[in-house]
This record gives C-alpha cells, sequence and structure tokens, in this order.
C-alpha cells in the first residue's frame, strides 16, 4: 500500500465534486420537507434529471441549457407527484416510492439511444485572483459552476427560510396546516411550489452526476445517490447548514475510499465501499437534535 | 347602532343543514353570546363570518356594506379577528412568528415582537415574544391568539370556547381585558357552553339549535337552566347522587412520581392518594398539567416502580394494561379518536380491544366474534349510543355517542376502580348528563372512580372528594361538598403571572 499516492490537495477538491449532486438533491428535498410533504421519490427524479439533462446538453451542445432541461424534468415529475398527493390525496409514502420506480423506468426509455456518447465539456472555472492562492485555491476556487450553485442555494434557502416572509409561510403550512390553513394561507398551492421546487434540485442533482461527474449517461446511474440525500435531509434535522456538513462528509469519504482502493488498501472493497453511508449516517445520528416540521406526510383536506 | 347583521343566512352540507335561515343583529361595543349544543351550527356560523365557510344563501351587512369575505384575509382587513377553539398556533415557531402569520404584510420580525410587548403591557397580557410556543401554558398560548387578534385592531372580535383551558382566575383576567375592549367599542362574538360565564359577562345571547335560532335572551337576567333547556329543547335531567357509606381502599398512589414521557409532557412528582371503594374522587386542572401521564400511569400504559401503585395491597405499578385489567382496573383516557378509539375500526372490534381480558372474548388466541358483537351490542343499547350498528367505525360517530361508548365499555366490564380522563369534553348536554349518571351509578355499586377534568362544574357535581393537579403536584384531596370557586382556583394553583388590564392608568 502507498498513501503517499494520495494527494490531499487533489482529493479535498474533488470532495466538493462528489458532494455536489447529493447536496443539489437534498436541499430541494429540504424545501419540500419544511413545506409537510415527504416525497420519496428523489431517486427518481434524479435520474431523470439525469437523463433529460443529458439529453438536452447533447442536442444543442450547450452543458447550461442541460442542466435547464434537467430541473425543468425533475420539476414535472414532482408536478406529477404533487397532482396525485395534493389534489388526489394519495399516500404519500406509497406515491413516493412509486415515483422511484416511474423515474428509474422512464429515464432507461428517454436514454435508450444515448448509452456510449459522451456530454459535451463543461470547463471548471478558474476564479482570477483567489484561484491562484496556493492550496486553497485549488481545493476551493477552481471548480465547474455548478458546484458554486450548489453553495449559493443552501445559503439562498437557509437565508429565504429564517428571514422572509415567504419562508415563514413555508415553516407554517409545514408545522401545522390546519391552523395555516385557518389563517387564509393557501396550502396546497405553497405545497405544490416547493415539491415543484425540490424536483427541479434534484434533476440538477442528477444532470450534475450525467454531465460533470461521470460523464456519460448509463442506466441507473444515480446509483442510490437519492437516498441518501433523502437520509441527510433527516439527519441534518432539517437544517441547511448541517445537511452541508453532510453532504461533503459523504463527498469527502467517497472519495477517500477511492483513493484508498487505488492505493491498495488491505481491506475487502466492499467494506470501502460502504464506509461513506456508514461515516455519514453515524456523525450526523450523534449531533442530531432535529425535530421533524409537525405535519410531515400527513395528508391535507381543507374540510378536515 | 348596529356592527354586523345576518340576514337569511343558509348553509348545508351533505346530508345536514349547518345553517338554516339564521339572522341576528350584532351592536357596536356590546358582547354577545352564541349558545348551542354541538353541532348546532355554530362553528359554521362563525367561519362564514371569518370567511372560511361561502354561505348558500343569505347577505350579511357590515356597518352597512354588503360585506361578503371570500377568505379569512378579506374578513381580517375588514376588522374581522377570531380566536379558535383549537388553538391554530405553530409549535415549533416562537410567539412574534406566530403573530406575524396571522398579519396582513407584517413588518420585520424586530418590529413585531416590539408592538407585541407595547399591546401585552397594555392590556396586562405578559408574552415573551421570543419563546417558542410549544413550551407555552394553554393560558399563554391564548394571549398569544389574542394578542394576534388585537394587532389588527379588530371591530369585531370571534372568541370559540376561550375559557376551557383557563383557571377562573385567568378567566377573571380574561374578562377584565374582554370588558375593557368592549367598553372602546369592539364588538364581540363570544361562544361558550359555560353559562355562568355567559351570565357574568355578555349582554345578549343569541340560542341555536340544529341550524336555526331558536331565541334570544339578556343572560343577566336569564337562569342557566333556562338557557341550557332553550339549547336543548327539552327539559334537562340534572343526575342524582345517592348516598353511601365508603367502603375499604380500592387503590392508593404512594409518592408515585415518573420524568416527563416527551418534549412537551410533564413529569409527575410525589402524588399520594387513596380511593375508596364507592367513593368518586374528582381532580382538576388546567390541560398539560400532568392529566395525561397520571392516566397513563394508572392505567399502565406508563410503567412505574411497583410499590407506587397499588390495588387494595397487591402492588402493582409495574404491570401493563391488560393484567391490572384483569385485576379490575379499567381507564378511558381522553382523546376518543385515536388513544380511547382506534377510529377506522368497527364498533365490535374497539369492544374487543379493552374488553378481551375481562369479557373473555377470545379463545386460545382466536377471537369469539359473536360473544365480541354481542357485548358492543349491549353497551349500545345500554348506553344509547346513536349508531346503524356495531359494524360502524368509531370514527363516523359524533363526539358524544363515541365517548358514551367508550366510557360504557368501560363500565360493562364492572371494573372495581375506573379511571376516566375529560368524560364531558366536547359532549352535549344530555349525553353529559348521561355519562355522569352512568358514573354516579358505577360508584353506588361499589366502585372507586377517579374523573379527571377541566369541567370543574363537572366535578363539584359528581365528586365526593376534590384534588387539583399542577405541574404534575397533586394537592391534598378535600370534600367536594362546601369548596367555593375561589378556592378551587387556589388549589389550582391561581392565575399564572397575569395582572390586570391598566388601560386606563
Amino acid at each position: 500500500m502507498d498513501l503517499s499516492s494520495i494527494n490531499p490537495i487533489l482529493l479535498l477538491a474533488s470532495l466538493m465534486v462528489a458532494a455536489t449532486p447529493i447536496l443539489l438533491a437534498a436541499i430541494g428535498e429540504l424545501v419540500v420537507e419544511r413545506a409537510g410533504v415527504l416525497n420519496l421519490g428523489v431517486e427518481g427524479m434524479m435520474i431523470t434529471g439525469a437523463v433529460c439533462g443529458f439529453v438536452v446538453a447533447v442536442g444543442t451542445g450547450s452543458p447550461w441549457l442541460g442542466f435547464g432541461g434537467a430541473a425543468i424534468g425533475g420539476a414535472l415529475l414532482a408536478l406529477l407527484f404533487g397532482i396525485l398527493t395534493q389534489y388526489l390525496l394519495s399516500n404519500q409514502v406509497a406515491t413516493g416510492l412509486a415515483l422511484t420506480l416511474f423515474g428509474l423506468g422512464l429515464s432507461a426509455l428517454i436514454g435508450q439511444g444515448y448509452i456510449g456518447i459522451k456530454a459535451p465539456s463543461f470547463p471548471d472555472w478558474h476564479i482570477p485572483l483567489l484561484g491562484d492562492i496556493p492550496v486553497i485555491g485549488p481545493i476551493v476556487f477552481q471548480h465547474d459552476p455548478m458546484v458554486y450553485v450548489g453553495l449559493i442555494l443552501v445559503a439562498a434557502i437557509w437565508w429565504f427560510l429564517n428571514k422572509t416572509q415567504g419562508g415563514l409561510v413555508l415553516r407554517a403550512v409545514g408545522e401545522n396546516h390546519d391552523a395555516a390553513h385557518a389563517l387564509g394561507y393557501k396550502v396546497i398551492r405553497v405545497r405544490l411550489l416547493a415539491i415543484m421546487f425540490g424536483g427541479a434540485c434534484a434533476g440538477l442533482g442528477g444532470a450534475y452526476l450525467s454531465l460533470v461527474r461521470v460523464p456519460q449517461w448509463t442506466e441507473g446511474m444515480t446509483a442510490g445517490a437519492g437516498w441518501i440525500a433523502l437520509a441527510i435531509v433527516v439527519f441534518a434535522g432539517w437544517k441547511p447548514w448541517r445537511l452541508l456538513l453532510g453532504a461533503y462528509l459523504f463527498g469527502g469519504v467517497t472519495v477517500l475510499q477511492l483513493n484508498l482502493q487505488a492505493a491498495g488498501l488491505a481491506i475487502p472493497v466492499e467494506y470501502l465501499s460502504m464506509s461513506p453511508y456508514i461515516a455519514t449516517i453515524v456523525v450526523l445520528v450523534i449531533m442530531s437534535s432535529g425535530r421533524a416540521p409537525g405535519s410531515l406526510s400527513r395528508i391535507f383536506h381543507a374540510s378536515r | 347602532m348596529t356592527l354586523l347583521s345576518l340576514q337569511g343566512l343558509t348553509k348545508a352540507y351533505p346530508g345536514v343543514v349547518a345553517n338554516d335561515d339564521v339572522s341576528f343583529d350584532i351592536k357596536k361595543g356590546e358582547i354577545h353570546a352564541l349558545l348551542g349544543e354541538n353541532g348546532a351550527g355554530k362553528s359554521t356560523l362563525v367561519k362564514t363570518i371569518y370567511g372560511l365557510v361561502n354561505p348558500d344563501a343569505g347577505v350579511m351587512w357590515l356597518e352597512n356594506n354588503i360585506f361578503a369575505p371570500a377568505e379569512p384575509r378579506a374578513a381580517r382587513a375588514a376588522g374581522v379577528a377570531m380566536v379558535f377553539q383549537h388553538f391554530s398556533l405553530f409549535d415549533a415557531l416562537n410567539v412574534a412568528e406566530n403573530i406575524a402569520l396571522g398579519m396582513e404584510s407584517p413588518p420585520p420580525l424586530r418590529e413585531v415582537a416590539e408592538r407585541v410587548r407595547a399591546v401585552s403591557d397594555q392590556y396586562g397580557l405578559p408574552l415573551d415574544p421570543d419563546r417558542t410556543v410549544g413550551d407555552l401554558s394553554a393560558g399563554e398560548r391564548q394571549r398569544v391568539e389574542i394578542i394576534r387578534c388585537l394587532l389588527q385592531d379588530p371591530k369585531l372580535l370571534i372568541m370559540d370556547e376561550p375559557t376551557s383551558v383557563l383557571t377562573p382566575q385567568e378567566v377573571d383576567i380574561l374578562f377584565q381585558t374582554l370588558r375593557k375592549l368592549s367598553a372602546e367599542g369592539t364588538s364581540i362574538l363570544y361562544i361558550s357552553h359555560k353559562l355562568e360565564e355567559i351570565r357574568a359577562l355578555c349582554e345578549r345571547a343569541t340560542v341555536l339549535r340544529m341550524g336555526k335560532v331558536v331565541g334570544g335572551c339578556d343572560p343577566r337576567e336569564t337562569s342557566a337552566r333556562d338557557m341550557a333547556e332553550l339549547m336543548v329543547g327539552s327539559a334537562l335531567q340534572v343526575p342524582e347522587k345517592p348516598e353511601k357509606p365508603f367502603g375499604d381502599v380500592a387503590l392508593t398512589l404512594a409518592k408515585l412520581s415518573a420524568p416527563a414521557p416527551h418534549q412537551f409532557g410533564t413529569a409527575l412528582r410525589d402524588i399520594s392518594l387513596s380511593v375508596r371503594r364507592g367513593e368518586i374522587l374528582g381532580i382538576g386542572g388546567v390541560a398539560g398539567n400532568g392529566q395525561d401521564e397520571l392516566v397513563a400511569s394508572l392505567s399502565g400504559e406508563m410503567k412505574v416502580a411497583r410499590e407506587m401503585v397499588q390495588m387494595g395491597s397487591e402492588p402493582v405499578g409495574h404491570l401493563p394494561p391488560n393484567a391490572r385489567r384483569a385485576r379490575g382496573l379499567c381507564a378511558a383516557p381522553e382523546e376518543r379518536n385515536g388513544h380511547a378509539a382506534a377510529p377506522d375500526m368497527t364498533l365490535i372490534e374497539n369492544a374487543l380491544l379493552t374488553g378481551n381480558t375481562r369479557k373473555k372474548l377470545s379463545l386460545r388466541g382466536f377471537v369469539k366474534w359473536d360473544s365480541a358483537r354481542d357485548f358492543a351490542d349491549e353497551v349500545i343499547t345500554q348506553f344509547d349510543v346513536r349508531t346503524p350498528g356495531a359494524t360502524s367505525t368509531a370514527r363516523s360517530l359524533s363526539g358524544g355517542n363515541l365517548q358514551k361508548f367508550v366510557i360504557g365499555r368501560e363500565i360493562m366490564q364492572n371494573p372495581d376502580i375506573l379511571v376516566i380522563n375529560q368524560p364531558t369534553w366536547g359532549v352535549d348536554a344530555a349525553a353529559a348528563a348521561a355519562i355522569r349518571q352512568a358514573i354516579l351509578d358505577l360508584a353506588a355499586g361499589g366502585a372507586a372512580v377517579i374523573v379527571i377534568s377541566q369541567d370543574l362544574d363537572e366535578l363539584m357535581e359528581i365528586s365526593d372528594r376534590f384534588a387539583a393537579l399542577n405541574e404534575g403536584r397533586l394537592s391534598d384531596p378535600r370534600p367536594a361538598r362546601g369548596l367555593t370557586i375561589e378556592e378551587i382556583g387556589l388549589m389550582l394553583g391561581g392565575a399564572h403571572d397575569l395582572e390586570v388590564a391598566h388601560v386606563d392608568a
């Protein structure tokens, strides 16, 4: 085993890249759950976003348009979930699980002609001045733009939830939908918007895999990233900054174990592969003190 | 001068006419009572005024303008504010955030907090805007609701059953605030079934029965009994209490202590008492002072140390509910739908759930459905439960009927000890009288009964001794006969840091 082959600067730099798809999907789901809706279809929305983004990017040659297409694709699939659960009052858990299965199948269908094609390249930014700082520059300031979009999104969501009237209403709807309704807030409208936002974020997360991380289309390429995003939301106690920590922790252990595998560590590969999941959950469980939104996954009907 | 005039309001739901041609006026600065049994249409009516329900027919006039609010927002803009019966608060948010949610285009939270402090000082309703609502007592939570309304400078304030969770002293202070508001020209529509309170507070009353206005009266000059009979539409039967000497001690609690079972729960501290056969012990107290925890530790849902609960001389503190049932202790918890009964299961299944042990409704793990059905039918007949049949689900029954079923189910098991939490909460007057009579009859037959209730009139009517639960501590039981409301109020812990309004100071 040769641990000296692991470059700590590269390791830390790739941590941010590895964490981004989960971060994007998880921050969307956080908003959805704070509005009182449990959407277990994150995995399905992610992979739909991955294929939509890939198809659009290949068709137009523009990765930016690809991400736009991914967000729309994820949001449309989420809208389906929204209509089923908010208007037709279907069970959120069952509908979410079905959404995942549906998304996996739908994406395989859409992506049939795209296997083996390479995505248009999405160059890294080299942020002037900041990017030239030794050590910190290559770790933090020489990534592709979506890494920063993810970070800005986390900050924006924190600000929205805690500092704006709209965020207060969203939290109120998630905390007690009957009371919010009695005060005259549009519970279903708020939830539908949150659900679509969550779908768009999951779509972006998926497209990050197919356009940047891999960058190719293969069936089932999200490989459980949506589920870990769901888990991170819960263990982060529905708080944006903890969610960032959880996603980076997961990303960090993922790239570390890949590096260890490459360095030939004398531990069976299976143990290394499961280590990111175990490490993330253990750390977040230890520090978790969050309280679930009061109306989470309860069906709202105005007459009750 | 008339503030709000209702003319011919009608609202029908499938199978029931909730409001049928309802007309009456509310004058400016008047405290107007709206009386009626459960299901008489009071809620639908106030929801119509508040814009939550659109009437099928009829018009409302507010200060001589047509008033047809499409949503609560419009009603609030027109000057109508409402304090809800089940508080419409958000536990996880703080006081200022809760209040901001009830305002049109609220200012920044810091400003909201300042205005809360100003108004709470003006009306003598102390409240810290930064506290999380989930940690507040029921009285404090009500203050949040009231201040939320007062910040809108309402012309009409609607209060739906505001005193059901307050101590007598807190009620006094609420009334002083309301009188002050009325003197300032705010009209108040006051809904309650506590007739003595209405007699003390209100100037006019409108009585609803089956969705129709059946009359009005001046509560200051009408007796509570006359008003009750106007509501019910027939003469009321007052439960009779037979005089009999008590038997041996059936249940003893010895320094019962238990930690709070969850974040918003209450710890029990050093509760000692004994109840004799034939005796009814009434336990009063404001909700959230340990009632649920006490019932849970008596029924066996919450296990405590062996010696803390004794039946006769046998320690049972460590035993689960079914073992206690087998020894003769039955319990009926407060929440009908979800705790005392499984809402989506039939009455037969619900009868089986607690009756299995004492009525032997199963044999070697197999249910004897015929016996279970007979038992359920027996409860339905004996306790006059109005339902199409024993195969109806618990949820489909009205509150009063399900309560009669739940209490009947325990009484029909002939327990030696019966524990009941809130026997008549949300139950109409006729059903409440029937339930109280059944409790009295059970005690007369030699059972020891503990009744926990927030309705002090009810406790005075049926208990032999009275004790108060306050922050998980139980006061020494005293003979109920001859206790005054003031003495009870002091036993309940008095008013929690309340002071009198000082508007004109």
